[in-house]
């Protein structure tokens, strides 16, 4: 060790740039460095395929649309002044409630099962996790059409609970929005299920031991320590859930019939069918802000900045 | 709660809800056996949509594309994501609140921006549509999930142990590998898993970097889907489930038989 | 633990390599052929018998709507070779210049489509296109389920009908079709029209279960819906499986459609392009469409071909409305028209009607 820290020469007959050398040590022994050397490659990728089309989307909401839906080059606002309107922010309000009850929903159903899991014994627990993602690995849309052969007025479930005589109208739930949060909760629970699982697994059972040699009741210990402690998986959870369901568009359209027009829709129409990319590259921008704002505040209250190397 | 073993409602509850999980799935495979060819009701049993698969090039294109396109960009994705994590959750450097911000974009960029976005990019820069353009897609929006989760699992990370490791004379990468990587693995793995899927499943943005002769699972599906849900469609789906199905039994009784030796 | 993860690493690793090693594809210049069109569009026999007749590989990539194909290629993608556009679409390219001009010298077949489908409005001269199939837009009606008598689209607005209707998903479509039940232009691009069409498919809403512009077909065979605004195939389709489904171009006109072969701006495979576009339009390869998809079909020599080799699905053909509408129909049906500049106020009509609940 001591005669490459002086910068001389080796022992052992290997050259090595000096100058080289000194960079690795730096990163060695400065943790700032270390930090940045570790999230660089991160950072350049998303620079090269994120930042730099991003940039490109950002300079199109500065443009107008030509007549042909082709592009103008022609700077101006106008786009952003079109969106202040309670047109575009009642649609903006109906994808915060959709998304924010599919969160709710998530957790509520997502929870035990989280739970449930991370009590199961070791060997049991990858199996049971994958089990949540292997439906994922059909198809999408034919996971919503299954739920549309299920929930349709002569479908499978008014079938089943006519013929076992609980009902004897068919139950209207297809196309409405019970129909929707079924299928919304049901595409987005393994986000929520896994980083629940991850904050959930690490929780030493010798605490909860603890507590309740202490005297606390299970429900009290489960309040003042798992829930509490559960949160870092709850918050990455969320931002998993709700940010992506603010853009989802599809399982509102299939299974609520496309009558209702959220944010996702907005912008896919601006992109795909009007074809005035400039408002709806403007539209997107709109909600990126409001997200990122959102996800930001949240994970800082949530502490995830508080890991610090002292 | 002091039991080792989870308590009998939560057990149900689970049972529950990995019913709402699966019924839709059950009922998928069952009707890939229906003979009526727009599957709106259930006619009789046919093993004649599966026949038709195999004979099927389009779909077996595809499906070899979409396989090669999730395992590379799931392997690079976790590894950058995993680095990400750990500089995001330890450490503090100039640019902390940019890096942060700018890995969480593809989480919440719409799908259509972010597909439109990166074909306009590689269109500009000129370079061909293909599977290289959807991996690289892929990898970009994958590395953000992958970061999240294993950013939870890193939250009090007690990190007692790796100091105790360098005492004893460790450096770091040694460290790295033998303490903390181990620790932190379920959540890489999750994470990977994560990734894994959701390249698997991705439609819109692979719609975009797609190329003549690239089409994945999803583009496929998604355009036999637009004239019917037919029995096709199922029968894929069914046995891509139960090939994965097979391969997870496999990995058990590889395992089992590990631990006994 | 440890091991058992690298050798899964191992593994995956390996499979990959495996995968794209088996898989790859060699491109060669002209013995391949980049098709890119609706899917369900075209049978793999004509395809198979191109590849026969002149050694060319067809790839065979879709897309479901003109709006995606119009974005692909005005972002930049290439590669392919010939693509089927709308009718209102190829003007839109021809007027960006996304498509190569057509040396009808060298598609002799072009001889064969139907007078009445060459040098329309949307392609005078038939520059950049060629018809590939045609329909309409009209309504659908189950008639176990509908029995009073229906002949307009107003009628849609009958009470009786609440939350029995499937219109499309299509605002062109929809919001034309009302237009045209208060008397108006379908492709008007006056304001205070349009704002009269918003108020009365506001009132249209309660009757609409769905929109659905893929298959609208499906609901009605399901039974969730007696009524459908429909695209003709999908009404031929729904005959098909159940025959107490009827399908009428109702009195205030339907819409119409034509898909045409184009080839886009650069294609790689120019050559094969123009062979293949010749050979689709021949009355053997044509006739494979018709027996297989419920479309349309404006070439006249492959109907005559169908009459002598086949005349049971002649006749199937020219008996039912979807597949052969009549002459006062196609006189009386109305094409979208691209309204430029007031795409977005459509949009934004269309948006308040779905988004103003």
């Amino acid at each position: 060790m001591s005669n490459l820290e002086h910068g001389g020469q080796p022992v052992v007959g290997m050259h090595l740039p000096t100058k080289k050398f000194s960079i690795l040590r730096s990163i060695r022994e400065n943790k700032r460095s270390q930090g940045l050397f570790l999230i660089s490659p991160a950072i350049l990728y998303l620079l090269v395929f994120l930042i730099i089309p991003s940039i490109l989307v950002i300079l199109l909401s500065f443009m107008t649309r030509g007549p042909y839906g082709n592009v103008v080059y022609r700077f101006n606002v106008d786009n952003y002044l079109r969106l202040i309107d309670s047109l575009y922010l009642r649609i903006l309000w109906f994808s915060l409630v959709v998304a924010g009850m599919t969160t709710v929903f998530t957790i509520l159903i997502g929870y035990p099962l989280a739970y449930y899991i991370a009590r199961s014994p070791v060997n049991q627990r990858p199996i049971l996790l994958f089990l949540i993602l292997l439906p994922f690995w059909t198809n999408f849309i034919i996971r919503i059409y299954a739920w549309i052969m299920i929930l349709r007025t002569e479908g499978l479930l008014n079938t089943f609970l006519q013929n076992l005589g609980l009902i004897h109208f068919p139950l209207d739930l297809l196309y409405t929005p019970t129909a929707v949060l079924i299928g919304m909760v049901y595409e987005f629970l393994p986000f929520m299920v896994l980083p629940l699982y991850t904050s959930l697994e690490k929780i030493e059972l010798s605490q909860l031991e603890a507590a309740a040699d202490l005297g606390a009741r299970p429900f009290r210990a489960f309040w003042r320590i798992t829930l509490p402690l559960s949160f870092p998986g709850m918050i990455a959870g969320s931002i998993l859930v709700f940010i992506p369901a603010m853009g989802m568009f599809v399982v509102p359209d299939l299974m609520g019939g496309a009558k209702t027009i959220l944010v996702g829709n907005l912008i896919r129409n601006q992109f795909l069918v009007a074809r005035d990319w400039p408002f709806g590259a403007a539209a997107s921008m709109l909600l990126l802000i409001l997200t990122l704002f959102f996800t930001l505040f949240y994970t800082r209250r949530a502490g995830f900045g508080e890991e610090l190397l002292v | 709660m002091s039991e080792k073993k989870p308590a009998l409602w939560l057990r149900i509850t689970a049972i529950l809800i990995y019913a709402y999980i699966y019924i839709p799935i059950l009922i998928l495979m069952i009707f890939s056996f229906n003979t009526q060819k727009l599957n709106v009701r259930w006619e009789g049993f046919t093993f004649h949509w599966y026949a038709q698969l195999f004979s099927d090039q389009e779909v077996i294109l595809a499906t070899r594309n979409s396989l090669t396109i999730a395992i590379f960009s799931t392997i690079i994705a976790t590894i950058i994501g995993t680095l990400a994590a750990l500089a995001l959750q330890r450490y503090r450097f100039p640019g902390y609140t940019l890096s942060e911000s700018t890995l969480y974009i593809p989480v919440i960029i719409p799908e259509v921006v972010m597909g439109i976005s990166l074909l306009a990019f590689f269109s500009l820069i000129k370079f061909s549509l293909g599977l290289t353009s959807i991996t690289l897609a892929h990898i970009a929006f994958s590395i953000p999930f992958v970061a999240l989760v294993v950013r939870a699992r890193l939250h009090g990370f007690d990190k007692s142990i790796e100091e105790a490791a360098m005492d004893l004379g460790a450096n770091e990468l040694v460290t790295f590998w033998r303490v903390t990587l181990p620790t932190i693995m379920p959540g890489v793995l999750a994470g990977a898993l994560l990734a894994f899927t959701l390249s698997l499943d991705d439609y819109v943005i692979t719609y975009f970097t797609a190329g003549p002769g690239s089409t994945t699972l999803p583009l496929r599906i998604f355009s036999m889907v637009r004239f019917a849900v037919t029995p096709k469609v199922n029968a894929l789906s069914t046995l891509w489930v139960l090939s994965v199905f097979i391969l997870l039994g496999i990995g058990q009784i590889v395992q089992r038989r590990q631990t006994r030796t | 633990m440890n091991k058992n993860t690298y050798r899964i690493f191992a593994l995956l690793t390996t499979c990959a390599l495996l995968l794209v090693a088996c898989g790859g594809q060699t491109q060669s210049q002209s013995t391949e052929l980049n098709l890119y069109a609706w899917s369900e569009y075209i049978p793999q026999a004509l395809l198979d018998g191109f590849t026969e007749e002149t050694g060319v590989k067809v790839n065979y990539d879709t897309y479901s709507s003109n709006e995606e194909l119009l974005a692909k290629l005005q972002a930049g993608a290439s590669g392919y070779d010939v693509i089927i556009p709308s009718d209102y679409t190829v003007t839109i390219m021809a007027k960006q210049d996304l498509l190569e001009e057509l040396d009808l010298t060298k598609i002799p077949n072009y001889a064969n489509i139907s007078d009445e489908f060459k040098n329309r409005d949307f392609d005078p001269g038939n520059k950049h296109s060629i018809p590939y199939q045609w329909g309409t837009v009209g309504l659908a009606i189950d008639r176990d389920k509908v029995t009073q008598p229906i002949s307009k689209w107003a009628d849609l607005w009958d009470p009786a009908y609440e939350s029995r209707v499937v219109l499309l998903d299509d605002e062109r479509e929809v919001l034309g079709m009302v237009l045209q039940t208060l008397g108006y232009d379908k492709n008007s691009t006056n304001e205070a029209e349009l704002e009269a069409a918003k108020a009365k498919l506001i009132e249209l809403m309660p009757n609409v279960r769905l929109f659905d512009s893929d298959s609208p077909k499906t609901a009605l065979l399901a039974g969730e819906v007696s009524l459908g605004h429909t695209w003709n195939g999908e009404a031929a389709i729904a005959h098909s499986e159940n025959p107490s489904i009827d399908y009428i171009c109702p009195e205030e006109g339907c819409g119409i459609w034509i898909d045409n072969l184009a080839i886009p701006k650069g294609a790689p495979h120019a050559d094969a392009a123009l062979a293949f576009i010749n050979y689709v339009l021949s009355p053997e390869a044509s006739v494979l469409i018709t027996k297989e998809f419920p479309y349309s079909n404006p070439n006249k020599a492959a109907l005559d071909y169908l009459k002598t080799s086949d005349p049971e699905a002649y006749d199937a053909y020219m008996g039912f409305a979807a597949t052969n509408p009549s002459i006062e129909d196609v006189q009386n049906a109305k094409p979208v028209i691209d309204v430029g500049e007031a795409t977005a106020l459509w949009d934004r009509i269309w948006t308040e009607v779905k988004g103003g609940e």
